[in-house]
């Protein structure tokens, strides 16, 4: 993991000073709430239906179990005894008082966090494959670069007042698990002709209310050009990006409205520009000094067969369907990357409690090496857990509920905060992820659906990434009535596509029964358990989903 | 606090210290003035051969919408670079300053006027602005009483600051005020 230095200290620290300076000064009113909020929004604090929220940004969802500790205490101290992970590899407190958030900010230093460009029209955190370093399918481990993204984004000068907020992500596999087509750059590492390290680079991609897939602007841009190359798309967004109106200020609809032929023309223009004046040029020793914080944890050796793995398989279908779901291949033989589903069935996505972020910071350091991460899927990550101890670690999630074996099952939901929180909301996301999660939750009828991606989100901003879902829901206001639209095929993998609206919005009441009919649907026409709902969607167009819903009139 | 900081007269801030404005703006239609005057983009470009027979020192206004590109070829005729801030939350003309030192060496001196906030111009000042046309009368307060919110750790190079800077340990990068 990435370690800070004196000059990373430095940088939190002083920034956290300036911070509880400004909070004093709103706390006696020198400060309106006008003045303070673009104040407040560099560091990360909102203000929410209720209350004001801190979003602590977790780089690239790396955490070790130090840091996931003091979230549980910070959940404890300051908040309701929870935090909220997000879908951009964040973590959410809804109910802090302002008053308390300095003191926040100085536990969160200790443990080298912090809540800086999570909010605002800056680079926000960069997102990565939340099982980097440790997947068996790749290249190399994305999480050094996007290290190197965050370092020379933090507090850019030139780049901290863009048209719109700005979303980089890195994936280091060819199966793309960072979703980087819906990001405003997203960057696959790749080898080149010479067999050195570089990049794909893509542009424009995003949700929101104008869904786009990201246009491929480089097919292989050498690593040492990573942020020359950056800096260029960087400055061409920042000077010709639109203005005039937020919801067309993002780089996707400059890349729409320019044609992606020319903005590439603009781009590799200011590029050689950039590149001549080499002082953005990545030394090879920098890429080497950062790849080191990330030096693949040392394992002791072990046989690709655990027998103690497939004695716990045999013997429980529970534990069976846990090592089938939840379990993924590791680089190592003998060891798997373990996703602790934060989506019992029936409760809230992502949301764990204090003793459940103590609990798994312990795991995390008897059977993973201390490391945690963060999905955007909104789960958690144990990325190093040999097959032997799988049945103990089992064991252990399960007594605090969080042995779950769904991920990536009907009921993984993903769902924002919506009206239960968000200013912005027209709809509930959280009870209907509940209300779902319960209607599907048998294991039974969770494994005879397969894999199935629902994402919610509670209004057009697209926070839930409904949009990629193999099954979207969005929440609209019908007439004053929370109604939900939804959309079919909609994926954010390395064959990335949006989802198509199938038709007029169903109320609370109807939507669940929709969605069983879409699923059912789905069951009776699928050519065999070995097609997916993805691929089942791709292949029979919307039609038949319609006639089911609503009638062939 | 000084007289001078309280005195409206002196609206730029420049070198830590609130100084006059010697300049003058010509607009679209007005003659130019005798002394140091400013004139928008177009105008200069429009007029520049019959500007250079002027006995005083040549400003020219941008707006972050306006190419600085088309100024480059005339920079050693310009005294002042005036670059508009409309709001803010505006970073056009951060891009742009940028472009004037790094891209055309431009080594005169750079303005920013418009919505000129205390929080942006230590940001303002690492992207090659030397002087700020401050209106806002809490900004002029705070500057006043020799407030500056910098965050004295610099991750990144830009090659154009205006203030003093040293690397600081052994990152290619890091950079503190020296
Ligand atoms: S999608 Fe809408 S309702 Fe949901 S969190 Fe985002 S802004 Fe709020």
């Amino acid at each position: 993991m990435y370690r800070y230095d004196e000059f990373d200290h430095g940088f939190v620290a002083a920034r956290v000073d300036q911070f509880r300076d400004q909070v004093a000064r709103r706390l006696t009113g020198e400060l309106t709430e006008d003045q303070f909020k673009p104040l407040r929004l560099m560091n990360g604090v909102y203000l929410q239906l209720h209350a004001y929220m801190l979003r602590i940004a977790i780089p690239y969802g790396t955490l070790s179990s130090k840091q996931l500790r003091m979230l549980g205490h910070i959940a404890r101290t300051y908040d309701r005894g929870y935090g909220h992970f997000t879908t951009r590899q964040n973590l959410q407190f809804n109910w802090p008082a302002l008053k308390d958030i300095p003191a926040v900010l100085d536990d969160l230093a200790k443990v080298e966090m912090h809540a800086l460009q999570t909010s605002g029209n800056c680079i926000r955190n960069v997102t990565t494959d939340h099982f980097a370093g440790a997947a068996a399918d790749e290249i190399t481990d994305p999480r050094p670069y996007a290290e190197i993204l965050r370092q020379w984004s933090s507090i850019h000068p030139e780049f901290s007042f863009l048209p719109r907020k700005f979303k980089i992500a890195v994936t280091g596999a060819p199966k793309d698990r960072a979703a980087i087509q819906v990001h405003d750059i997203g960057l696959e590492l790749k080898r080149g002709p010479d067999g050195g390290i570089g990049f794909a680079v893509y542009v424009g991609g995003g949700q929101g209310r104008t869904p786009m897939i990201a246009h491929k602007v480089r097919d292989y841009l050498a690593e040492e050009d990573l942020l020359a190359y950056v800096e260029a798309i960087m400055r061409v967004y920042n000077l010709h990006g639109r203005r005039d109106n937020k919801y067309k200020a993002r780089i996707k609809i400059l890349v729409h409205e320019t044609g992606a032929e020319e903005i590439t023309r603009q781009i590799e223009a200011e590029f050689v520009e950039v590149r001549k004046t080499e002082l953005l040029r990545l030394p090879d020793s920098e890429i080497e000094r950062i790849t080191a914080y990330f030096a693949p944890p040392v394992l002791a050796e072990k046989p690709a067969r655990s027998s103690a793995f497939e004695a716990a398989k045999a013997d429980s279908a529970a534990f069976a369907d846990f090592a089938t779901y939840n379990v993924t291949p590791h680089k190592a033989a003998g060891y798997g990357v373990v996703t602790i589903s934060l989506k019992p069935i029936g409760g809230i996505p992502g949301d764990a409690t204090d003793v459940q972020m103590e609990a798994i910071a312990d795991l995390a350091d008897a059977y993973s090496q201390g490391e945690i991460r963060v999905s955007h899927e909104q789960n958690l990550v144990l990325p190093h857990v040999a097959l032997d101890d799988m049945p103990a670690l089992y064991a252990k999630l399960a007594e605090h509920g969080l042995a779950t074996g769904n991920a990536g099952l009907v009921t993984d939901i993903i769902a924002c905060p919506g009206l239960d929180y968000c200013a912005l909301a027209n709809a509930r996301s959280i009870p209907l992820a509940q209300d779902l999660s319960n209607r599907f939750g048998s294991p039974e009828r969770q494994k005879e659906i397969g894999e199935l991606k629902i994402k919610i989100s509670g209004c057009i901003n697209a926070c839930g990434h409904h949009h990629v879902g193999h099954i979207g829901l969005l929440g609209v206001d019908r007439r004053g009535e929370e109604v939900y639209q939804i959309t079919l095929g909609g994926s954010g993998d390395e064959t990335a596509s949006v989802g198509t609206l199938v038709g007029p919005g169903f109320k609370t009441e109807e939507v669940v029964d929709a969605v069983e009919t879409v699923v059912d649907t789905y069951l009776k026409l699928r050519e065999g358990p070995d097609e997916p709902f993805l691929a089942a969607v791709r292949r029979l167009g919307q039609q038949p989903f319609k006639e089911a819903l609503y009638g062939t009139a | 606090m000084t007289t001078e900081t309280t005195d409206a007269e002196l609206t730029i801030w420049r070198d830590g210290r609130f100084q006059a404005d010697e300049w003058t703006r010509a607009a679209e239609d007005e003659a130019v003035a005798d002394g140091p005057a400013i004139l928008p983009l177009e105008r200069f470009l429009a007029e520049r051969d019959a500007l250079v027979s002027r006995n005083a020192p040549l400003g020219v206004s941008v707006e972050p919408n306006e190419a600085i590109e088309e100024l480059a070829p005339h920079l050693d005729r310009v005294a002042l670079v005036t670059l508009n801030f409309p709001k803010y939350s505006d970073g056009r003309s951060s891009s742009s300053a940028r472009l004037l030192r790094e891209r055309y060496g431009y080594v005169g001196e750079i303005r920013a006027v418009g919505d000129v906030l205390i929080d942006q111009m230590p940001l303002m000042r690492r992207c090659g602005f030397d002087s700020f046309a401050v209106t806002n009368p809490v900004t002029r307060k705070q500057l006043a009483e020799g407030q500056w919110p910098d965050v004295p750790f610099y991750y990144q190079p830009t090659g154009s600051t205006q203030q003093a800077e040293v690397p600081a340990g052994t990152r290619p990068w890091a950079r503190k005020p020296s």
